[in-house]
């Protein structure tokens, strides 16, 4: 097996300086680790923002709380939306794009005062974009669709934050660059780094498509402009707001990647089938966009069929292709580790304490379960009437972005601490448990919300009781029930956000130091010491039972779920 | 490993697992069942959204809207003409155009309409986007300002329907909704 620092060149004249990591053997330049130090703590604390919002989000929709009054409620709900989908990700995203680059090719970090200059410019428009929400005066939802106008400090502080994020981008594209010409590793670039340089891609073409929808919106909301068509916005605005998501997906997919191989030594099954499937994001996932359109005026079926089916079905299919190759994987390496008895002890005898296993493989079966099914669902030409704009898409996204992305950082916070921060994890009996508070608690908001969103429960709403309305409208009682059900679930979630942030914070600022020799982490990752010469895979005589069994009852859940929709949409008013 | 670089340099001339490749092929094929499906559906199934869209000013489509509702604006018994809550109701002719206004914070006006015929449904909005969001047969459309969206509906059930607002439209959103009356 290639190790990383095998063959690496010494450093030409750049200044950089490293350190070797113990644990890993993994070189780490020194800048490079101090941004991605920063960018993760500033990840954290806008997930703590946002959570809070979140919480009290899903505290209002309860019908026996609701908690806030409506416009305060419409506030929070904007800020929820930018600080956790856009800040807490993206910052995040920009310290994985770091590791995958800088880290794990052991390259210096290409132009650290580019990469603090675009993390400053991220910060700038992160607080500014509070600032403009928390004024009362831009609770657009994060959406912000027009003639609906926010303070245009809202807008101007969205493009900051997105510029901020390119130049992010940019150095993580120079620092391949640097990496190739400087020889620090050897053949092709390594799965992990493929997916970041998979999501740095999508990350282009997403700030692309925000500048070209923003910057008229910002001119708009200062007057410079008379008008934005409506239907014009909504189509540029989702090449960001659903690429953005894919920016996720492949950061989180990778991430799955690099905990299997870091826990457990896991290797790719087939290095072309996961990277092709990494390609179809690229090609496919932007067009895909159109799913957002479906219950539109003014596209024809055949725009809205062509680019929700065909392109996003080659995109759904690069996700499926993981769903098998990443558990797949885990499970060829843990039964090379010794666990072969029956269809599942390499599942049962996982690190199951390891909140960085155990938080990856509930993101990816909640991934894939909730947010996949129910997005291929949701972006069905004539399914979509059931769903759009229902709470059944929130529901669909806490699926994708919550149980599925924000659970995977979380898991690979675990390995950044000791590794980047070099300190060990406070308090290892919470830190086991929280993947599963917060994972079972974002999981059940996610599902509630689904079974809401089914009975007709409008997203984005204060009171589906509809007391001031004019004609009045009652849901059904199970609708009630799933709103209060999403609140204790909601709590559940936010217990484990706040274990989560109590844990990592005390571990960066109080944990034990891992630097010095003979110091043991808590939560060991995978022996490559003791690592057999088995290149399975490649002697054909890989079984791989239990893995077979989960995606058969994966794709047994989807197609039941497909129909029993179709059903539910053959009993409705005809329309045509 | 995934966070090494691929121990076989030429990674690309692997064979493929066959667990891989038959997962591959029925992801593929399903995926290329639900696309036929979705066209199959507009020729077998009866829920399809129409895509009939015209460019209207919203003052213009409101005038529309006005004069629907005093031509076709119900009566009582006493000849008088029918309102609730203030707002009129309105019989739109069996199989013809009816008007439905979205505006910050109503659906306006209230139609009724019988079971089991169809009627061109004209929705457009006044202001800002507003979302159609018919309960509880659980029928959502988006609604935009300049934009006018006939949607041929028939109705297969009798009662009262409401209309809520499901696409965020300021501080009154959710005071936002209308009527949709079904008769035999």
């Amino acid at each position: 097996m290639t190790s990383i620092d095998h063959g690496a060149a010494p450093v030409s004249g750049a200044g950089a300086r490293y350190r070797v990591c113990r644990f890993t053997g993994l070189k780490v330049d020194s800048s490079a680790e101090a941004l991605i130090k920063v960018n993760a703590v500033a990840a954290v604390l806008f997930l703590a923002l946002g959570g809070l919002m979140g919480l009290l989000v899903a505290l209002t929709r309860w019908p026996a709380v609701q908690l806030l009054d409506a416009e305060l409620f419409y506030l929070v709900l904007t800020g929820h939306g930018a600080n956790v989908l856009l800040f807490w990700i993206i910052f995040f995203e920009i310290a994985v794009l770091y590791f995958a680059s800088s880290v794990i090719l052991g390259s210096r970090l290409a132009t650290p005062w580019l990469a603090w200059l675009g993390f400053l410019l991220m910060v700038a428009g992160a607080v500014m974009a509070n600032y403009a929400v928390l004024r009362g005066d831009s609770s657009v939802m994060f959406t912000s669709y027009p003639p609906m106008q926010a303070s245009h400090w809202f807008y101007l502080s969205l493009i900051i934050f997105a510029v901020g994020a390119l130049v992010s981008v940019m150095v993580f594209f120079g620092t391949l660059v640097v990496a190739k010409a400087e020889n620090t590793y050897d053949g092709s670039v390594p799965l992990v780094t493929f997916g970041a340089i998979t999501a740095g891609i999508i990350a282009v073409f997403t700030l692309a498509s925000g500048a070209v929808i923003l910057i008229p919106t910002w001119l708009w909301s200062l007057g410079l402009i008379s008008n934005i068509d409506s239907l014009m916005y909504k189509v540029v605005w989702w090449g960001m707001g659903h690429s953005s998501q894919q920016i996720n997906v492949s950061a989180h997919v990778a991430i799955w990647y690099a905990i299997g191989a870091m826990v457990l030594g896991a290797k790719p099954l087939s290095e072309k089938v996961s990277r092709t499937a990494f390609l179809m994001y690229i090609l496919f996932l932007q067009l895909a966009s159109a799913h957002h359109l479906l219950a539109e005026p003014g596209m024809s079926s055949t725009w809205k069929i062509v680019n929700t089916s065909y392109m996003m079905y080659l995109a759904v299919m690069g996700s499926m292709i993981h769903g098998l190759t990443v558990p797949g994987a885990i499970e060829a390496a843990q039964r090379r580790n010794g666990f072969t008895r029956g269809a599942f002890e390499w599942l049962t005898k996982a690190p199951w304490g390891n909140p960085a296993f155990s938080g990856m493989f509930l993101s990816l079966v909640m991934f894939g379960f909730i947010g996949g099914i129910s997005g291929v669902v949701l972006g069905t030409e004539q399914l979509n009437v059931l769903m759009h704009n229902t709470i059944y898409v929130p529901g669909h996204f806490h699926g994708t972005v919550v149980a599925g992305t924000t659970l995977a950082f979380m898991a690979m916070t675990y390995l950044v601490v000791p590794l980047i921060f070099q300190r060990d994890i406070v308090w290892p009996t919470l830190a086991k448990w929280q993947p599963f508070l917060f994972g079972i608690g974002a999981g059940g908001i996610s599902l509630f919300m689904m079974g809401a969103g089914t009975l007709g429960v409008a997203r984005r709403h204060w009171d589906i009781s509809l007391t001031d309305a004019a004609h009045a409208f009652e849901y059904p009682a199970a609708a009630y029930l799933m709103m209060g059900l999403n609140g204790i679930f909601a709590i559940l979630a936010a217990i484990g956000g706040v274990v989560f942030i109590l844990v990592v914070v005390a571990s960066i600022l109080i944990g034990p130091k891992l630097e010095g020799p003979g110091a043991k982490m808590r939560f060991p990752l995978h022996d490559q010491s003791r690592e057999a010469v088995a290149e399975y895979g490649s002697h054909g005589t890989l079984k791989l039972p239990g893995t077979i069994i989960l995606v058969g009852i994966f794709f047994a859940c989807f197609v039941l779920y497909y129909f029993v929709n179709w059903k539910y949409l053959s009993e409705l008013w005809l329309f045509r | 490993m995934a966070i090494t670089p691929p121990s076989n340099r030429l990674w690309w001339k692997e064979p493929i697992h066959g667990i891989e490749l038959g997962w591959i092929v029925i992801a593929f094929l399903w995926g290329l069942f639900m696309f036929f499906f979705m066209i199959a559906w507009h020729f077998i199934g009866e829920q399809n959204l129409s895509t009939e869209t015209y460019k209207v000013k919203p003052e213009r489509y409101q005038e529309r809207v006005e004069a629907f509702a005093a031509e076709f604006q119900a009566q009582d018994a006493d000849g008088q003409p029918l309102e609730e809550n203030g707002v009129p109701v309105v019989r739109p002719p069996v199989g013809g155009d009816a008007y439905i206004l979205a505006r910050l914070w109503e659906f306006w006006p209230i139609l009724e309409l019988k079971k089991g015929e169809s009627y061109r449904i004209h929705l457009s909005s006044a202001d800002w986007q507003h979302g159609f969001s018919l309960q509880p047969t659980n029928i959502n459309i988006s609604v935009h300002p300049g934009y006018e969206h006939v949607v041929t509906l028939t109705p297969t059930g009798t009662g009262d329907f409401g209309i809520v607002c499901n696409e965020f439209c300021g501080v009154g959103h959710h005071t936002m909704t209308g009527r949709i009356r079904v008769v035999e």
